[in-house]
């Protein structure tokens, strides 16, 4: 990639972080909070995108920000004030203004249309009008700079050699151009122009840049030492340029110390009269070779005491070297203090240095001093998936590695299976570490949200809020890309569906505005995202009724209330009673249900009438590797995953009851469980194992269905890393995924959930044929 | 010996924008991300050029040109500002803080280049 083309990829990611640093703030503004810096931060972060987009040539995308900083800046300023309106268009802008940023870097339009309008609403805030932004664009296109051909070199100019960039033949051989001529520049520095940083050197060396220039310095200003300021200008100095260069392109050298100086320029053709005849004086001075400072005083109307510098190259230089050991004096004069005329300096003095010692301090801290807030560096996704693939690799080595030494049957104390035992540990803290390199928080995710709320609002005519938490809670990249469709859609259901209509809120005695709430947070290995919202909860009559019109439950289902929230999930239902544009898009909760299932996440719902609903979204924070229980089942092993593993129990022959012609139940204390047989539900066996040669895995499913799974042996625990059996095989019930094992073997690792239901809803005996793993 | 250029800016697209047309231009670039961190970063290596922004969080650019010039170390570094604002205020502001000069966003690598050779030594 060309590094322009990369500079503008960094450009719009920048464009991202800077959209939502906007828009976060405008709904922290929106609660009523604001300060300046905040409204500081708001301004840059447009200000930026318009400063880049500016850069890249982005014609629309500056207009509305243009627009859009104008405001800002208003607000920044005190003149316009912060209220709900003016934060709800901003906010609006803020949508806009991503939009334009998206087209542009999707090499399309934005709507138009809607972005006059918004930008409209914006300049009527501080009645300007909406046609400024023209302006802009003839900004951008004033880019009517005339680089100036001349080679440079580097070294500084006080060196002793000549330098033939600089070299100035007072016969100018170079064929005539446009038409030459002379300028007199008279031109008097004041101290403000070397405070600034400026010298009078660089802008002699400009000068001379545009064509033959003769100098002369006059010191007839100079006092006497004693009364000598080190920091003013006493020089006056006089050029005399022979070039094709307009005045303006004169004016310009000192465009930047306009202000810090006295300044003449004077075309010779215009005061012919009065022109210093430098000319002679060179040839005069030339022909005395005398020493510059015996030399005679000019003839030209200067006064008596003036040195004059023979004006050729090297007396340029020692100008320049003559202004250097000058700074060099003053430098020196104030290290020793006796330059009273700088109280300021002195009495800044302190201050900068203690900026430096805590500069000092934290480059103590850090390593040389290097920045120490937030570094990263960019990494192609591939490399780290093919590091994470790797680890896997290890991780399987290492539990070969480990097999193999337990089958030579050395001992658990000796020092190799100890030095294994440490292998292990690093393995895993390797896997850790490299799978932290994927995590990324949910924030990417959280912050698409608010714009999704307001456009649902909008829709529907409701007034709804979004409460984010635990935006930093980070997960892998491949869960947070698969996030964003159920979150998006959960919202939305929760502001159709959940929140109940402004006015009935009202009735109820609830704000006018409803609440919804999106959180994330880590438990117990997992993360869990909850979106709840402050609506009715649900209407549980309706959705039996509605489950039993569509024929999904039988009408005499006796059902207790968590069973008819999970109603929701089944595929085909839906108790809007119009499709609405929002939620009905062909979605329901049975999608989302089944995109957290196949992220090995689960789906669950509370809800309180009146009071809302909260759904609840578990998923592992990788897809990788799960921790598991090795098992094994008619010869077979199979991986259980741990985190749906309540407890193991050898099972009694007292506890076990059976239950019509196929089912058993156990009684797990005072409750009884299902206990199904693992090798018939797989269809590896015909009869069932008896109970008490086995082991029983109490599991719990999604939505805390229990059951017993009944196993031959329990192998151990151990980590293993997954393997798409779809990718490499096919989907099979029952089973969720394979991992390879110790010993090479494949083992298959169970999906419990469908393991559960397919005991409840089908026959007990799997027909699915299982290819034999291994 | 190549010159070092300090280039303070929040934006990370700027950042680049200016390592590019500085390194290509044979400078040696050194970099910071805000006023603060750019005071740091010219205590840690002292440049021959200092271009800045304006806006910047935590302390902006007038005055992290201020905090530079206090510094009698660095009292005559030239010191461009970076502008969108041909605002003539803005300007004004800065060289009242110490600026040198300024250049005018956006900018081409040529100008920019150009007036860094224009101020310094």
């Amino acid at each position: 990639m060309d590094p322009l083309a990369a500079i503008k990829v960094t450009f719009f990611q920048e464009c991202e972080e800077q959209l939502a640093e906007l828009e976060s703030g405008l709904l922290v503004m929106q609660d009523g909070a604001h300060d300046d810096e905040m409204i500081n931060a708001l301004f840059r972060a447009v200000h930026s995108i318009k400063g880049g987009a500016g850069t890249f040539g982005l014609e629309a995308l500056v207009r509305f920000a243009h627009v859009f900083e104008t405001v800002l800046d208003e607000m920044r300023s005190g003149k316009l004030p912060v209220d709900g309106n003016v934060v709800a268009i901003m906010l609006r802008a803020a949508d806009m203004l991503a939009d334009h940023v998206r087209a542009a870097r999707d090499d399309g339009t934005a709507d138009e249309e809607r972005s006059r309008a918004i930008a409209g609403e914006l300049a009527n805030l501080c009645g300007i009008s909406a046609d400024g932004p023209d302006e802009v664009v003839e900004e951008i296109e004033g880019l009517d700079f005339v680089p100036v051909a001349f080679a440079f070199d580097d070294t500084p100019p006080p060196a002793p050699e000549p330098e033939p960039e600089i070299a100035m033949p007072a016969a100018a051989a170079e064929p005539e151009g446009p038409p030459r001529e002379t300028w007199t520049i008279t031109f008097k520095p004041r101290a403000a122009l070397y405070a600034s940083g400026n010298e009078t050197a660089f802008l002699l060396r400009e000068l001379q840049r545009l064509g033959d220039m003769d100098v002369t310095v006059s010191a007839a200003a100079l006092p006497l030492l004693q009364d000598l300021d080190p920091e003013e200008g006493y020089l006056v100095w006089t050029v005399s340029l022979v070039t094709a260069a307009e005045e303006t392109a004169i004016r310009e050298v000192f465009e930047f110390v306009d202000g810090d100086c006295d300044i003449e320029v004077k075309s010779a053709r215009a005061d012919a009269s009065g022109a210093l005849d430098v000319h002679a004086l060179i040839a005069m001075a030339t022909a005395a070779g005398a020493p510059a400072e015996a030399r005679e005083p000019s003839p030209a109307p200067m006064p008596a005491a003036a040195t004059a510098p023979e004006p050729d190259n090297s007396d340029l230089m020692e100008i320049i070297k003559f202004i250097d050991d000058a700074k060099a004096a003053v430098a020196a004069e104030e290290k020793g203090e006796i330059a009273p005329s700088l109280p300021a300096a002195d009495m800044a003095a302190p201050a900068a240095k203690a900026a430096v010692g805590q500069s000092a301090a934290a480059a103590q801290g850090g390593a040389g001093g290097a920045p120490q807030a937030g570094q990263t560096i960019r990494v192609d996704l591939e490399r780290v998936d093919r590091l994470i693939d790797l680890v896997g690799e290890l991780v399987i080595n290492q539990a070969m590695l480990a097999q193999r030494v337990a089958e030579c049957g050395l001992a658990r104390s000796s020092s190799v299976a100890i030095g294994l035992d440490d292998l292990e540990h690093l393995t895993r803290e390797i896997q850790d570490s490299v799978m932290a390199i994927r995590a990324q928080p949910v924030k990417s995710v959280f912050q698409r949200m608010p714009r999704l709320v307001r456009e649902v609002a909008a829709m529907v005519g409701k007034q709804v809020r979004l409460v984010t938490e635990g935006e930093g809670t980070e997960v892998d990249k491949t869960v947070i890309e698969r996030l964003t469709d159920p979150i998006t859609h959960m919202i939305r259901n929760a502001i159709d569906h959940g929140l109940e209509k402004t006015e009935d809120r009202v009735a109820r005695g609830k704000p006018a505005e409803g609440t919804v709430r999106l959180a994330a947070l880590h438990r117990s290995g997992r993360i869990v995202i909850e979106v709840s919202d402050d609506g009715a909860g649900i209407n549980r009559e309706r959705v039996k009724n509605s489950a039993i019109s569509k024929g999904l439950i039988p009408a005499n289902a006796d059902l207790s209330d968590e069973e008819i929230d999970n109603l929701i999930f089944m595929p085909g239902f839906s108790t809007a009673a119009t499709v609405s544009d929002i939620s009905g898009r062909g979605v329901g909760m049975d999608v989302v249900k089944r995109s957290i299932q196949a992220l090995g996440g689960r789906i669950t719902i509370a809800s309180e009438p009146g009071r809302g609903s909260t759904f609840t979204l578990s998923l592992p924070l990788t897809l990788a590797v799960l921790d598991g229980m090795v098992v094994s089942v008619c010869g077979q092993t199979l991986v259980a995953p741990l985190t749906g593993v309540v407890e193991t129990l050898q099972p009694k022959a007292s506890d076990v009851r059976s239950l019509g012609p196929n089912g058993t139940v156990i009684q797990i204390r005072e409750t009884y469980l299902p206990l199904i047989d693992v090798g018939v539900q797989l269809g590896y066996r015909d009869t069932p194992l008896l109970p008490t040669s086995g082991v029983a895995l109490l599991v719990e499913g999604e939505g805390g269905a229990r059951a017993a799974l009944l196993v031959d042996t329990i192998q151990g625990q151990r980590q293993v890393v997954i393997k798409s059996l779809e990718a490499n095989y096919r989907k099979v019930p029952g089973i969720a995924g394979a991992t390879i094992l110790g010993d090479g073997r494949v083992a298959l690792i169970l999906d419990v959930d469908s393991v559960l239901s397919a005991k409840v809803t089908e026959p007990p005996r799997n027909q699915t044929l299982l290819a034999a793993a291994g | 010996m190549s010159k070092t250029v300090l280039t303070v800016d929040d934006s990370r697209t700027m950042r680049d924008m200016l390592m590019l047309a500085l390194s290509d231009a044979g400078f040696r670039v050194v970099q910071a991300v805000d006023g603060v961190h750019g005071l740091e970063v010219l205590n840690g290596e002292p440049p021959d050029v200092i271009v800045t922004d304006i806006n910047m969080p935590r302390l902006d650019g007038f005055g992290f040109i201020e905090a530079v010039r206090k510094d009698n170390r660095f009292r005559a570094v030239p010191i461009l500002v970076l502008t969108t604002e041909s605002d003539q205020a803005k300007k004004d502001r800065a060289r009242q803080a110490g600026a040198t000069g300024w250049i005018v966003k956006p900018f081409d690598a040529t100008k920019l280049v150009a007036v860094i050779r224009r101020v310094a030594a």
